[in-house]
């Protein structure tokens, strides 16, 4: 793949990642053609549905996911996609931690199954929870600035704030609250959901997002291995952009006739 | 919550499908621009008759969405027929009451090793499906049949004769989560007409059923109608209005929507040659639901030929059943290496098309270029422990 942009390693508590492209593990073709194009993006954080691995402690040729995922080289981000609620996230994720998964959890609750949009009440609820048990955990949320700054209150590890609903590829609709997430922020945050073309990600980079999830744009593309790499791509475009401050250029014009030439 | 069969009376199915049979190619291509279908009357114009001459723009929109949402994948389910017994006199299906076919209820203990063996084959998603007898198939069986179930199998939905909601609550204790129930026809004459004796004469009942189920707790909803008993458009137009309202006012339950022709079944009955409903009518319909439902589960059996299942694996379509059989007990007699029957089925519902193994249905889903994925729920994540 081309040669990685010098960009800063993000951090999430206190584990360092050299990528800040996280991706999902749904709606690949293949089992292969999802470990190719995980490869290819270079991500070091997957997250991957609970419901669709084995929790028997045994190998199930008919639901292998986890085996295509070398928990060697990516920290497996098991999601509590599925959950209705607060009770059944706990419940997928200390089940995910006993299976051998790493203590960490993206936490969704989403108990609408067409938009996905996630539950805040029963997020915060599970959030409680899970921190307590000393879980690192990474909520998906509307880009709500409260429920960002409440979820971070409570000891969460990042906010994951969505640009438009899964699998709409439509960008980032929410950038007026995501920019006041950001300006609030005290943990990364991860933009996550909707983002369908690198333009996106980029976009969503050159911000000041600490980093993006990317799921279907690249498991459904044509050449999902090449949709990897253009997002990889893009991300640390867009994050090299903001590194150098780039981004904070005034967004006022120059006033014609300056007001304060009085003072002079 | 209101009743969809008492809002069903005001809404105009008939005015529905004159306007779908009037449809404009301005109002198709309107549509088209769109990607979407907004309202019903979008619905109607998309399965129109002009409709089908767009039937290539139709198919590339519900790929599209189809793909956005639910990945290049497909998820697969075998239906374990418990009992063939059943109190209703319905003209159309195997199991009907004064059919002279061999009676049976399957044991607890077959139930159980039979699911193993579909279990072997690869599913993770069981349909408990049976005819509607009281004595037979009480609930306390059911729900015995679930609990042992749910040990060899993470997803588990029933097909059984409507019930209360209090009847459907211990069932949903035991772990299942989903329902599906089909009216048949939505045409209330045509109804009446097929389903002359017995507790599912009740056409108002059967149709709120879901919601009942849905009061209970399930999970999934899946409806639809039979196609064969009356103009498919009527009853494609009567679907959408029933899938529209569970969005509503069911808004936490993932829905599905069964797709299904008449089969030849025991018994005289002949499908009417009025109501036929061709392979390109089906085609035109799947791509139709989903640009009306970009996130409902489109459900595909085997009731159809393995060439139309083939050809709808990328055109919608996001569930398959897979080697099955309507005959309780027969999956015992199943010749493991090749899963088919060894023996005659003389106590079938009806006869399938598609006689492919789940291996080859897996296979042939591959080869498109999508994943067949055997597992995508787990009742044990979220049965409580208590």
């Amino acid at each position: 793949m081309t040669k990685s942009l010098p960009v800063e390693p993000l951090i999430i508590a206190d584990r360092k990642f050299n990528s800040r492209l996280l991706m999902g593990t749904g709606k690949f073709s293949s089992g292969k053609i999802m470990h190719d194009s995980i490869e290819a993006s270079g991500a070091s954080i997957v997250t991957v549905a609970l419901k669709r691995a084995s929790l028997s402690g045994e190998k199930d040729p008919f639901a292998d996911i986890l085996e295509y995922l070398d928990a060697e080289k990516y920290l497996i981000l098991p999601n509590t996609a599925g959950a209705m609620n607060a009770e059944e996230a706990v419940r997928i994720a200390r089940l995910a931690a006993a299976a051998g998964l790493p203590q960490w959890v993206k936490l969704e609750i989403h108990p609408d199954p067409n938009y996905l949009l996630p539950d805040p009440v029963e997020t915060l609820a599970a959030a409680e929870i899970l921190v307590k048990e000393g879980f690192v955990v990474l909520p998906y949320i509307n880009a709500d600035p409260v429920i960002a700054a409440r979820l971070q209150d409570i000891g969460c590890a990042t906010v994951m704030p969505l640009g438009a609903p899964i699998g709409s590829n439509r960008g980032i609709e929410t950038r007026a609250q995501i920019e006041i997430i950001l300006e609030q922020a005290r943990v990364p945050v991860i933009i996550d959901a909707g983002l369908g073309a690198p333009s996106h990600t980029a976009s969503a980079m050159e911000m000041g997002a600490d980093a993006v999830l990317v799921n279907t744009a690249i498991a459904i593309a044509e050449d999902p291995i090449s949709m990897a790499k253009a997002f990889a791509l893009s991300v640390q475009a867009g994050r090299v952009y903001y590194e150098m401050g780039a981004s904070r250029v005034t967004k006022m014009a120059e006033a014609t006739s300056p007001l304060t030439s009085f003072l002079d | 919550m209101s009743n969809f069969s008492d809002i069903y009376q005001n809404i105009p199915v008939e005015a529905w499908l004159q306007q779908s049979l009037d449809t404009s190619e301005r109002t198709l291509e309107s549509i088209l621009r769109k990607g979407r279908a907004r309202s019903p009357a979008d619905f109607a114009a998309l399965i129109s008759p002009r409709g089908a001459n767009y039937i290539e723009e139709l198919a590339q929109h519900s790929n599209k969405i189809t793909q956005r949402h639910f990945g290049k994948t497909i998820r697969l389910f075998a239906p374990l027929y418990l009992s063939n017994e059943c109190v209703n006199i319905c003209t159309y299906c195997g199991f009907s009451r004064n059919n002279e076919i061999p009676r049976i209820t399957i044991p607890l203990e077959q139930v159980v090793s039979e699911t193993k063996l579909l279990a072997n084959q690869g599913f993770r998603s069981l349909l408990l499906v049976a005819g509607e007898h009281p004595k037979y198939v009480s609930n306390g069986y059911v729900e015995q049949c679930i609990t042992q179930c749910l040990e060899i199998m993470p997803s588990i939905a029933i097909e059984l004769g409507p019930m209360e909601t209090e009847g459907y609550i211990p069932l949903v204790n035991a772990g299942c989560e989903g329902l599906i129930v089909y009216q048949e026809t939505y045409h209330e004459p045509t109804y009446k007409a097929i389903h002359p004796a017995g507790p599912k004469k009740n056409y108002a009942w059967r149709m709120n059923t879901a919601q009942r189920a849905y009061a209970a707790g399930f999970r999934r909803l899946g409806i639809g109608a039979l196609y064969g008993f009356y103009d498919w458009r009527y009853e494609a137009l009567s679907v959408a209005a029933h899938a529209l309202f569970l969005l509503q006012h069911c808004w936490k339950a993932q829905l599905s929507i069964s797709v299904l022709r008449l089969r030849p079944a025991a018994g005289s009955f002949t499908p009417s040659q009025n109501y036929l409903m061709s392979d390109k009518d089906v085609t035109q319909l799947v791509c139709a639901f989903r640009m009306l439902l970009p996130h409902a589960n489109i459900v595909l059996s085997t009731r159809e030929s393995p060439q139309l299942r083939n050809g709808l694996v990328r055109l919608g379509i996001t569930t398959m059943s897979a080697g099955s059989s309507t005959e309780p007990g027969a999956y015992s007699d199943y010749d493991e290496s090749n899963w088919s029957p060894k023996l005659e089925q003389p106590g079938e519902q009806f006869h399938i098309a598609d006689e492919r193994s789940p291996s080859e249905i897996a296979t042939m889903i591959s080869n498109q270029g999508y994943e067949p994925v055997w597992k995508d729920f787990d009742q044990s994540l979220v049965t409580s422990s208590e």
